[in-house]
């Protein structure tokens, strides 16, 4: 069994912080946002690297544009469902139209707020930042990603969105894996078929992974924490030689991972069976992140059964 | 450059903005000829920026927040060596870089602008960042009115007084009209000071059309220390151009032959009367 690790969110905080104390540009801008980034001791130990803008996302997109329009390598950061909504068309606007330098940060994201209610989920991120041109977007999936991209985010140099989670997350790479964004990550290879997750849905793919291979079943994991650039490569290779395609996200189905997937398969000719699992186009139930994850069908057991249907169609 | 000039300069402007409206068939005629005597003294009088300087972050900073009416802003820039006036007569043609709201691809515009409300927080991070770095550059912003209804102008406001960031400047171009009607009418927006004093702002009132006025207030910046300041430009819409001036329809109404051709004669004589 894989050990669990952080919170992403707590690793995305003391990579920053680290990186922050060897470069003074950094500028880590807030929306009373700091306690549920993780970033008081950022606050405390770098206070000329922090700008504390209140409650107003739309200032906070557009503060961190004019912050990277003067040289800084700026972090916005707030709760994604806020940040990637009503702050939209700064992101639109000043953010990616601009060319700036900036890294928004969607801090407990997609249904991480879980009882808290839509006003707080954010299951339309992929697919309204998708849209945008010159947008990247990452969904990192366990420490190890969530550190990594933070470190590539600081040379990045163009606009980056990455989304968190709030939950301690299995450690699922090993020592020595490689991590660029828009590259995918093989984490399992088998013949059977192919489950792709893309955050942190990658654990509950994994721990699919593990039943299947007691059920003689063997598939390939891949971690596709980069939305866009999506790699495109890598997923046609495997959708060629997989008699079927898994995808899963804590997104709605609509304009995210499976989607794009699909569009992929379809333009290209592919014969192969897709099922994309995440949050149906419904009045979402209520509950905790890990029961709401679990009725939508992405329980490590639905998704054994739901593998095991696609192999047999 | 002395009074005169400028004063020249405004209405040689104020013939290009019409040149380059007529040519391209499309533009904001009445917001651009309210503020180009704005502009022209910033450029000309007041902000260290030129081609020269421009890749350099030690220099002063304006953003367009009332994006829409750019042709006076590619007017001055034009003057101002940042490209010919063949460039500039591309506007709005397939392909050109010239179009009918600033972008970074224009040499010489700091920001994408167009919808409305968000300048002036992009003017707050850039004057965050010469706090910062400890420079004692000046970022300029212009805003319309009308602009002010958007409710992201005063959450900027809030960060400009929490920051104290006395290198701000904030120009509202107070023409009275949007493209609806008056302001007033539309939806009120006064008393305009009293609202960014409320905010943490220091403000003061002058005639934007005014070379010698502007230059009064521009040449004394900040208002006060350790306060943002905003510059209530009161304007008319359409300035400079008699039956253009404070009429609804002209927001982006492009002039015909013949009243291209009314308008250059007017500016034209005023020119001629400097001579």
């Amino acid at each position: 069994m894989n050990k669990i690790g952080k919170p992403n969110l707590e690793i995305f905080s003391e990579t920053l912080t680290s990186e922050a104390k060897k470069n003074k540009d950094i500028i880590v801008v807030t929306s009373d946002s700091r306690g549920s980034g993780k970033l008081v001791p950022f606050g405390r130990e770098l206070p000329d690297q922090i700008i504390e803008v209140g409650i107003a996302e739309q200032n906070l997109v557009g503060v961190s544009a004019g912050l990277a329009a003067g040289g800084k390598i700026v972090f916005g950061v707030s709760p994604a469902s806020f940040l990637t909504a009503r702050s939209l068309e700064q992101i639109k606007n000043d953010v990616a139209y601009s060319d700036c330098n900036v890294t928004l940060i969607g801090i407990s994201a997609g249904i991480s707020y879980g009882q808290l209610g839509s006003t707080h989920h954010s299951i339309h991120d992929f697919a309204t930042l998708r849209t945008i041109n010159n947008m990247t977007i990452v969904a990192p999936a366990d420490n190890f990603e969530a550190s990594e991209v933070i470190k590539q985010a600081v040379s990045y140099n163009k606009p980056l969105y990455i989304r968190y989670g709030k939950k301690p997350m299995m450690d699922i790479h090993p020592p020595g894996t490689k991590f660029k964004i828009g590259k995918s990550i093989l984490v399992k290879k088998g013949e059977d078929l192919t489950i792709i997750a893309t955050g942190e849905t990658l654990q509950r793919a994994y721990l699919a992974y593990e039943i299947l291979k007691e059920n003689n079943i063997h598939c390939s994991i891949i971690s596709m924490h980069t939305i866009k650039p999506f790699d495109k490569d890598t997923f046609l290779e495997f959708s060629k030689n997989s008699k079927a395609i898994l995808t899963i996200e804590e997104h709605s189905i609509f304009g995210g991972l499976g989607e794009c997937c699909a569009n992929l398969i379809a333009q290209n000719n592919i014969d192969t069976n897709l099922k994309i699992l995440g949050i149906p186009d419904e009045y979402m139930i209520n509950g905790s992140q890990s029961d709401v994850l679990d009725y939508y069908n992405m329980s490590p057991e639905r998704i054994v059964e739901i593998s095991k249907d696609l192999l047999n169609k | 450059m002395n009074e005169k000039n400028l004063k020249k300069k405004s209405l040689e402007y104020r013939k290009t903005i019409l040149e380059i409206i007529f040519q391209s068939g499309a533009g904001h005629t009445g917001g651009s000829l309210s503020c180009i005597d704005i502009l022209n003294v910033l450029y000309n009088s007041v902000m260290d920026i030129s081609p020269k300087n421009f890749s350099s972050l030690d220099r002063d900073h304006f953003i367009q927040s009332k994006g829409h009416s750019v042709e006076a802003l590619y007017t001055v820039l034009c003057d101002c060596g940042f490209y010919s006036k063949k460039d500039l007569s591309t506007l709005n043609q397939f392909n050109s870089h010239f179009i009918g709201h600033p972008t970074i691809k224009v040499p010489g515009i700091e920001h994408n602008t167009g919808a409305l409300g968000h300048g002036l927080s992009v003017a707050v991070g850039l004057a965050l960042s010469k706090k910062i770095d400890k420079k004692t550059n000046k970022v300029f912003t212009l805003l319309g009115d009308g602009e002010l209804s958007e409710g992201s102008v005063w959450e900027a406001c809030t960060t400009a007084s929490k920051y104290k960031l006395d290198n701000l400047i904030v120009i509202i171009d107070r023409n009275d009209l949007q493209i609806t009607g008056k302001t007033e009418d539309v939806n009120p927006i006064e008393p305009i000071d009293k609202k960014f004093e409320s905010f943490g702002f220091e403000t003061i009132l002058t005639n934007g059309n005014n070379i010698s006025d502007l230059l009064n207030v521009l040449k004394k910046l900040p208002i006060k220390r350790s306060k943002p300041s905003v510059i209530i430009a009161k304007t008319t819409k359409g300035s400079g151009v008699s039956f253009i001036e404070n009429q609804i329809n002209w927001h982006h109404k492009v002039p015909s032959e013949d009243e291209y051709g009314r308008a250059i004669s007017e500016l034209s004589e005023k020119l001629n009367s400097y001579e």
